[in-house]
């Protein structure tokens, strides 16, 4: 069951966009941290970094133990790249393209995220 | 392909096996090797630590893998009986026969025990092996628990003898040390320096006896003491033999070697036996009719018979062999080099004597006041190294030799640099590195610490004594370079933890943006932002809940992260003491979240299986309990373990739980570079294993002894003694300042034992920060750790308190529904994750 969740994602390019999900006002996203919004059956983490004036959305679960935790995950940058790390074994992903920056775990999805009269949407393609 | 077999395992065994496998041409060579004790080669240079940490792993000169890595068959546990010199052949005590093309013998020595009456009695050992210490510590303990102030005494005052004095001191007996000769260590001391040493060991509780002739050993079957003459009678429980080593020559002998008079297999400087297949090295090998009982001649033995196998035939052994040596006696700094006795007709003495601080310097200078012969070094040997390498190299010395020895004005180094040295002195003899080979593995293979340096070129790997030096070196070497080595803590942070809590704690930061902002670049990562939030902790007890998304994932949520992202729960058990009414509220508690419990291993109780918007409702009940946070999520105190002391249990010698709980509820909380966890024994039975652990006070006669820098986990390490018998109030002033030291110099994610272990100095140089107070800073320690005390506060009681916290505590952010991936299976009569795939 649980390995199926992992076709729920797919990386979605801003120009693929043909649903803005209003999911919450931004005040209840932590400066420079993350929470997890739930959008029909999906689990998406977001994070608003601050320090970028800059937000990012990519899949809650965490390919590795197939876990869903990435929102709890400390955020930060590894040479100019956004990345979230995993609260369970610390494996990093880049938030633009959710690459596995420490190893060679497959990528993670990507969603596309704007902010209007202060509140969060995220970019789906169905 | 040849075979070379070796027979002993002992230090000088092992390094003929290293120096083997090191050499390219070793593929044309079959390796086995025999051991009769029961593991492979260990470090009897350094026995008597095995006093202190009871680590026989410790010792070790490298694990059987290694044997099995390189291709050596080795045997332990198997003596060899005898050798068929026409055949080729050994026989081992088992019975099995193997043919070798060269034979080495490295049988080593055994301690001489002298014919005296009664030597046979219960009592009565031999200091040798792992096995004999084993022995003599299972015999104290029985002593110890019949009688209070049992005595021991070590028959012979020699280098040895006095090791095993240490031995008996650390077993907690009365020492006696008797001697044959009128003075100490007769072969390396004169007469005056003999009597300091004497001062010294008297002034730390030895007894010493000299000039005593032993004609019997007292006592039915158990020895009960000592007759000299016909009134003179010295009463003990136990007696160590350390009389000195006899060559293990009986294979030899048997199968027709030649041998000395005194013993040992003759050997030419090939180190050949009188059978060209046959060589003997180490203490059983008679070179130039001398026994070397020494490390460093016994390796260069070892060096040169493997050349000489090999067919590296131009290596042979040294005319002369330098006996110099550098030890710590008991603490006290005992050395000689060169010719220490020289008569007065070949050269003149300079001797500097100071008996108030048990100073004795000698050295000898030939006539023309030219060079150096030799000298004695007792109390203090920090010029050794110097001295030494002045002597081996005929380095001219000051017009006014006196300058070597006396103390300069500002009480500095008084002669030369290691740098001034020429490139071919030889700064290790143990492993005869060269100071070029130090300087060249700085400067051309990039090595830039002393561990690196060792690793590469073996140097201090030996006695160690020249780890001054070697450290000099390669310090200079690098300042020659115009490096400054430098720890940084990631991409965002130049600089070092210590670094960076000093501006932390002096420009008085309190945001990590901040911090950010003037003293790093970019946007921070996972590796500075929780450093960053532990130095806030450290320094001005800022709970996790103020800057949430910089700490650790555990952190920030107050609880430990578990496989399916479920979180458990710990309160703090003070000391593992909890009655049934918390008890049954706990139990309660668990039942109602259907949590999974378990007692952890450090005496509480864990519940595991909450959801995340489960923690507040249940801290909120723990709480109302009287419950706090246990802080088993964090980088901080987690328990202080304790057995159940002298309320209870009958060989309890002091309130271990009550001292336990009043050192938790001091230190919770505080949160430090790694986890820390303290312990308190009752008695030295140790139930509450407090040696394994951060910090451990065990109560013995007379007060507390204290304990750091042990851990269990994946490199165990048994805690040191940092002081003896203290009281309650002085124990917790000493620890408040090693772990506030601890907690301002350690790198991120350091526990206590990695720190000591780089600690420049070791244990003394923490002695004398926190006893001697050597940096004129335990005012500023003894404060800051009192405000951390002071400061305290229960974050989960803040968070349950603190709505816009509490907020944090749901699965999304948009919706109340609970997260439905989580599943659990049946675990006997509880729950677990489901297994991961």
């Amino acid at each position: 069951m649980i390995t199926s969740i992992l076709k729920e994602y797919s990386p979605t390019a801003l120009n693929q966009v043909t649903t803005w999900f209003k999911a919450a006002k931004t005040s209840k996203f932590p400066k420079n941290g993350g929470a997890c919004v739930k959008y029909k059956n999906k689990q998406i983490a977001v994070f608003n970094f601050t320090r970028e004036g800059k937000w990012y959305a990519c899949q809650n679960l965490c390919p590795h133990k197939m876990e869903m935790v990435l929102s709890r995950g400390m955020i930060g940058e590894d040479m100019g790249t956004p990345k979230v790390a995993c609260p369970l074994h610390k494996n990093t992903f880049s938030l633009e393209t959710g690459e596995n920056l420490n190893g060679t775990l497959d990528a993670i999805a990507t969603y596309p995220v704007k902010i209007e009269d202060g509140f969060v949407y995220i970019g789906f393609s169905e | 392909m040849k075979t070379v077999i070796v027979v002993g395992n002992g230090m000088v065994g092992y390094k003929f096996c290293e120096k083997f496998v090191a050499k390219e041409t070793n593929k044309d060579f079959k390796l086995i090797v025999f051991g009769d004790e029961p593991r492979p080669a260990y470090d009897r240079v350094h026995l008597s630590e095995f006093f202190e940490n009871k680590d026989a792993k410790a010792l070790e000169m490298a694990p059987a893998e290694w044997y099995i890595k390189n291709n050596i068959e080795l045997y332990t546990n198997e003596r060899i009986a005898d050798i068929n010199r026409q055949e080729k052949t050994i026989t081992t005590a088992k019975n099995r026969d193997f043919t070798y093309d060269y034979l080495v013998l490295a049988t080593g020595s055994a301690a001489f025990v002298p014919p005296i009456k009664g030597v046979e009695k219960e009592g009565v050992f031999v200091y040798r092996t792992i096995e004999d210490l084993e022995g003599m510590l299972a015999y104290a303990a029985k002593l110890k628990s019949t009688k209070s102030n049992a005595k021991a005494a070590v028959l012979g005052g020699g280098l040895l003898g006095l090791e095993a004095g240490k031995a008996v001191m650390d077993m907690g007996l009365e020492p006696h040390i008797v001697e044959f000769a009128p003075k100490l260590m007769p072969r390396q001391l004169d007469s005056r320096s003999s009597q300091v040493l004497q001062l010294k060991l008297e002034s730390i509780g030895l007894h010493i006896h000299l000039g005593k002739a032993t004609n019997q050993i007292l006592g039915d079957k158990v020895i009960t003491g000592m007759e000299f003459g016909e009134d003179d009678v010295l009463d003990v429980d136990m007696l160590i033999i350390s009389a000195g080593i006899r060559p293990r020559d009986e294979l030899g002998k048997a199968c027709g070697l030649e041998i000395g008079v005194r013993g040992g297999i003759v050997v030419n400087n090939k180190m050949q036996t009188s059978d060209e297949n046959i060589y003997a090295i180490g203490e059983i090998a008679l070179y130039n009719q001398m026994i070397y009982g020494l490390v460093a001649p016994g390796y260069e033995m070892a060096t040169v018979a493997v050349d000489q196998i090999i067919g590296n035939t131009n290596n042979i052994m040294s005319k002369s062999i330098d006996m110099s040596t550098k030890l710590k006696l008991i603490g006290v700094d005992v050395a000689s080099f060169g010719d220490p006795f020289m008569p007065a007709t070949k050269g003149h003495s300079v001797i500097f004597e100071n008996k108030t601080q048990h100073l004795y310097k000698r050295i000898n200078v030939s006539l023309d006041g030219k060079k150096l012969l030799g000298g004695i070094l007792v109390g203090d040997a920090t010029d050794y190294s110097m001295l030494h390498q002045i002597y081996l190299n005929g380095m001219p010395i000051p017009s006014d030799p006196s300058q070597l020895i006396l103390p300069a004005g500002d009480g500095t180094a008084s002669f030369g640099s290691a740098m001034d040295l020429p490139d071919t002195a030889v700064v290790c003899s143990c492993e005869a590195v060269t100071k070029g080979q130090v300087c060249c593995s700085v400067k051309d293979d990039g090595n830039e610490t002393v561990k690196d340096v060792a690793k590469a070129t073996k140097a201090t790997t030996g006695c160690g004594g020249c780890k001054p030096m070697v450290t000099d070196l390669v310090n200079e070497t690098l300042k020659s370079l115009g490096k400054v080595v430098k720890e940084r803590i990631c991409e965002h942070f130049d600089y070092s933890r210590q670094e960076l809590y000093d501006i932390v704690k002096m420009k008085n930061i309190k945001d990590y943006d901040e911090l950010l902002d003037t003293h790093g670049k970019g946007n921070g990562c996972e590796v500075c932002k929780p450093l960053a939030a532990s130095l806030f902790a450290s320094i001005f007890n800022e709970t996790a809940n103020k800057q949430d998304t910089i700490q650790d994932s555990n952190d920030r949520y107050l609880a430990n992260i578990q496989r399916n992202g479920t979180y458990s729960v710990v309160p703090r058990v003070a000391g593992g003491e909890i009655s049934p009414k918390q008890m049954i509220a706990m139990g309660r508690i668990a039942q109602k979240y259907d949590l999974y419990t378990k007692i952890t291993g450090g005496q509480r109780i864990d519940m595991f299986g909450a959801k995340l918007h489960e923690l507040p409702l249940i801290w909120e009940e723990l709480i109302a309990e009287g419950f706090e946070t246990g802080q088993a999520y964090g980088k901080s105190l987690r328990t202080v373990k304790s057995c159940v002391g002298s309320t209870w249990c009958r060989y309890g010698m002091d309130e271990s739980v009550s001292f336990a709980i009043e050192i938790e509820n001091r230190y919770k909380g505080i949160r430090s570079p790694h986890k820390f966890k303290g312990g308190v024994s009752g008695c030295i039975r140790e139930c509450a294993e407090a040696r394994g652990k951060d910090f451990g006070f065990i109560a013995v006669e007379g007060g507390w002894n204290i304990y750091i820098c042990g851990n269990g986990g994946a490199t165990p390490k048994h805690a040191v003694l940092l002081a003896e018998k203290v009281d309650k109030k002085t124990a917790i002033t000493y620890v408040d300042r090693f772990l506030m030291y601890y907690i301002q110099t350690a790198q991120p994610l350091m526990r206590t034992a990695a720190w000591l272990d780089k600690l420049e100095g070791g244990i003394d140089y923490v002695k004398d920060v926190v006893i001697n107070d050597c940096l004129g800073i335990v005012d500023q320690l003894d404060k800051d750790m009192q405000h951390l005390v002071d400061t305290y506060k229960c974050e989960w009681k803040e968070a349950v308190e603190t709505p816009e916290i509490r907020a944090k505590y749901t699965h999304f952010v948009n919706s109340t529904e609970e997260d439905e991936n989580i599943e659990f299976v049946a675990l006997r009569d509880q729950k677990m994750p489901a297994p991961w795939v």
